[in-house]
């Protein structure tokens, strides 16, 4: 896995995008795709939004995570705390993802490298995923959306 | 939040009856305009503490009180075993045990002025800050246990500071009843190269000056001259304590219903004091209060340090420590008769008033200091606590000043750089690794410091002792 070249998730699916809302003191990240995992790939960018602007994380190591939840949204945020954990103790910063999701299991590969405070200029550090304006869900038009406030 | 909707009781004491699944009421302590700002999630907050099993008197909100998750940030709440009551890991929050310490230098202001720059340089070089910094003491498993179970007491024997600080930091800087055994591998590992750092986001080291005196003879007992400078450091426990509170967090939302506890929110996740896990997460939670006051105390003794060497003969003798995010058992007045309660307190300050015997014997006469961080840009202030908040919110208060505007909004509204060199024109130096984080802590995305002391002080649960100015702040 380590060795895969990281994917381009914007070109694979043309649902796929991720933003910030506002919370009073912290950050709302959304992920938004064609698929559970998709819409989580793209959460985790906005993850890594809330620290840095993404496009400036160049995908030099490769990161294995597992985790696993009782239901979708649960999982979102166990994915969300397991990238959070990986940053914190590899001192890194991720800016590509690739997520598969079967039941309640979730393995993925994030793609990043070690932080570099005078390049990619880190505005918080992001304590942990609350369930607060937790959702995962599916659209009408079919797209997957997956919201989580984050403590920063 | 509009005040018609709620039950005025004075200028700053407004009630929202209890009714419904609400066990208790809810008591709001702020002036007409800052009850106005509120978002109204803070009351629906509120009102969900208030329907927990087991909380007495009331679900209390402070005048800084402002959207959390779960609890608002800026909420009070006490709970009793005897009557199924719960401890929450969300009512603490993720940074157990944030807090304020705030250190004399017996400087006078234009003494530090001359050397302002080189002092900003040198606490920036010295104090790691931001995103990534690491600390210069590696923890190993023996050593950390050592850490939770010992806090700034351990930290003083690892030469940070001497005995004399741990009267002046609550429970004498170490909180009894730390269980390490209770702490995850995964939270000793995310703290292992993170002892003395200040973090990111709101958490900074600012020199500041005694602007204003309020009340002379607290002052004086305080050690607060008019003119002189003093040092704050705003920290918690770090990726320890974050680790602990994602971990419980999500045991207690599993767990809930086993205690047949119905959730209203997912963030509110508790557990009963008397069950294994509620257990389990007061161990924890101890270990990251120990290890908040030792990591406050590392960088107090790096401070100290970076002084020496600028001004010789400055000892940095330190007023107190008060942390926020914490679950404490205290002994208060309910119903008539003194009772054992379980008191969270998420972004609110612990504030006992004169003659607590918790309280060292120095400042027993006066009250416990009070902390209020404010911005960058704007004042902090010193405040006591007060007899009769005992009964208005288990002798607690503010803590500062209280974002009123989204990290996402600031970003839009402000750049860094700017920030910074509107800060450098009023004469306060700001060091920090991230223009980015200074825009999103710009001074205007908080609420006016001022008022919500102001509110502190006219709804009697603390009085205004000092007023703080910056003049160098390190942000993370």
């Amino acid at each position: 896995m380590p060795s895969q070249n990281p994917p381009d998730v914007r070109s694979s699916d043309p649902a796929a995008r991720w933003e910030h809302f506002p919370h009073d003191a912290d950050i709302g990240i959304r992920g938004v795709g064609g698929s559970p995992a998709a819409a989580f790939e793209q959460g985790a960018l906005a993850l890594t939004a809330a620290i840095t602007d993404p496009q400036c994380v160049e995908p030099r190591e490769a990161v294995a995570v597992h985790c696993e939840a009782r239901d979708l949204e649960l999982l979102f945020v166990e994915w969300l705390n397991a990238l959070v954990f990986e940053m914190a103790t590899r001192g890194m910063i991720f800016g590509r993802f690739a997520v598969a999701i079967a039941g309640t299991r979730l393995d993925a590969t994030a793609w990043g490298e070690p932080i570099d405070v005078a390049r990619h200029q880190p505005a918080a550090e992001v304590k942990g995923a609350t369930y607060t304006a937790l959702r995962v869900a599916q659209g009408a038009d079919g797209t997957w959306v997956a919201d989580c406030v984050v403590d920063v | 939040m509009d005040p018609s909707t709620l039950d005025q009781v004075g200028p700053y004491e407004w009630h929202i009856p209890a009714s419904g699944a609400m066990r208790v009421p809810g008591i709001i302590y702020a002036d007409r305009a800052l009850i106005s700002d509120m978002d109204e999630k803070v009351r629906e907050q509120v009102v969900n503490v208030a329907c927990l099993p087991g909380i007495i008197t009331a679900s209390y909100a402070m005048p800084d009180a402002h959207w959390g998750y779960g609890f608002p940030i800026g909420g009070v709440a006490a709970f009793t075993p005897d009557k199924g009551g719960v401890v929450s890991a969300g009512g603490v929050g993720f940074d157990i045990s944030c807090g304020v310490r705030c250190m004399l230098t017996g400087l006078a202001r234009p003494a530090v002025e001359a050397r302002k720059a080189d002092l900003a340089d040198a606490l920036f070089a010295e104090i790691p800050a931001g995103l990534g910094s690491r600390g210069r003491i590696l923890l190993d498993s023996e050593t950390m246990d050592e850490m939770l179970a010992g806090g700034a007491a351990w930290a003083a024997a690892q030469g940070y500071g001497s005995a004399a600080d741990l009267e002046r930091i609550e429970e004498q800087g170490r909180m009894a009843g730390a269980k390490p055994e209770f702490v995850s591998d995964h939270a000793k590992k995310r703290q292992r190269q993170e002892m003395g750092t200040l973090g990111s986001g709101n958490h900074y080291l600012e020199v500041q000056e005694i602007a204003q005196i309020f009340d002379k003879t607290t002052a004086k007992s305080f050690g607060l001259e008019r003119g002189e400078v003093v040092v704050s450091i705003h920290c918690g426990s770090r990726g320890l304590g974050h680790q602990i509170g994602t971990e419980f967090l999500r045991d207690m939302v599993i767990s809930a219903a086993d205690y047949g506890i119905t959730l209203i929110d997912r963030e509110l996740a508790c557990a009963p004091i008397r069950s294994t896990i509620g257990e389990r997460y007061l161990g924890a939670m101890r270990a990251a209060i120990n290890c908040a006051l030792a990591n406050r105390q590392i960088i107090g003794g790096l401070t100290r340090k970076v002084f020496a060497t600028l001004f010789p003969g400055a000892g940095l003798p330190l007023l107190f420590d008060v942390s926020h995010n914490t679950c404490k058992v205290e002994r208060h007045q309910v119903e008539g008769r003194p009772q054992e309660v379980y008191i969270h307190r998420k972004g609110a300050t612990r504030a006992f008033g004169p003659g607590h015997p918790d309280l060292p014997p120095a400042l027993r006469p006066a009250g416990q200091p009070v902390l209020i961080g404010g911005t960058m840009g704007t004042a902090s202030y010193v405040l006591v606590g007060v007899p009769e908040n005992e009964a208005r919110g288990f002798s607690s208060a503010c803590h500062g000043a209280g974002r009123q505007m989204s990290r996402h909004q600031a970003r839009k509204l402000w750049h860094g750089r700017q920030v910074v060199d509107a800060l450098a024109a009023r004469g306060i130096i700001v060091r920090s690794p991230s223009f980015r984080g200074v825009a999103e802590e710009a001074p205007d995305a908080y609420k006016d410091v001022t008022a919500v002391v102001d509110a502190a002080e006219g709804a009697g649960i603390a009085r205004k002792v000092a007023r703080l100015e910056p003049i160098v702040c390190i942000k993370g």
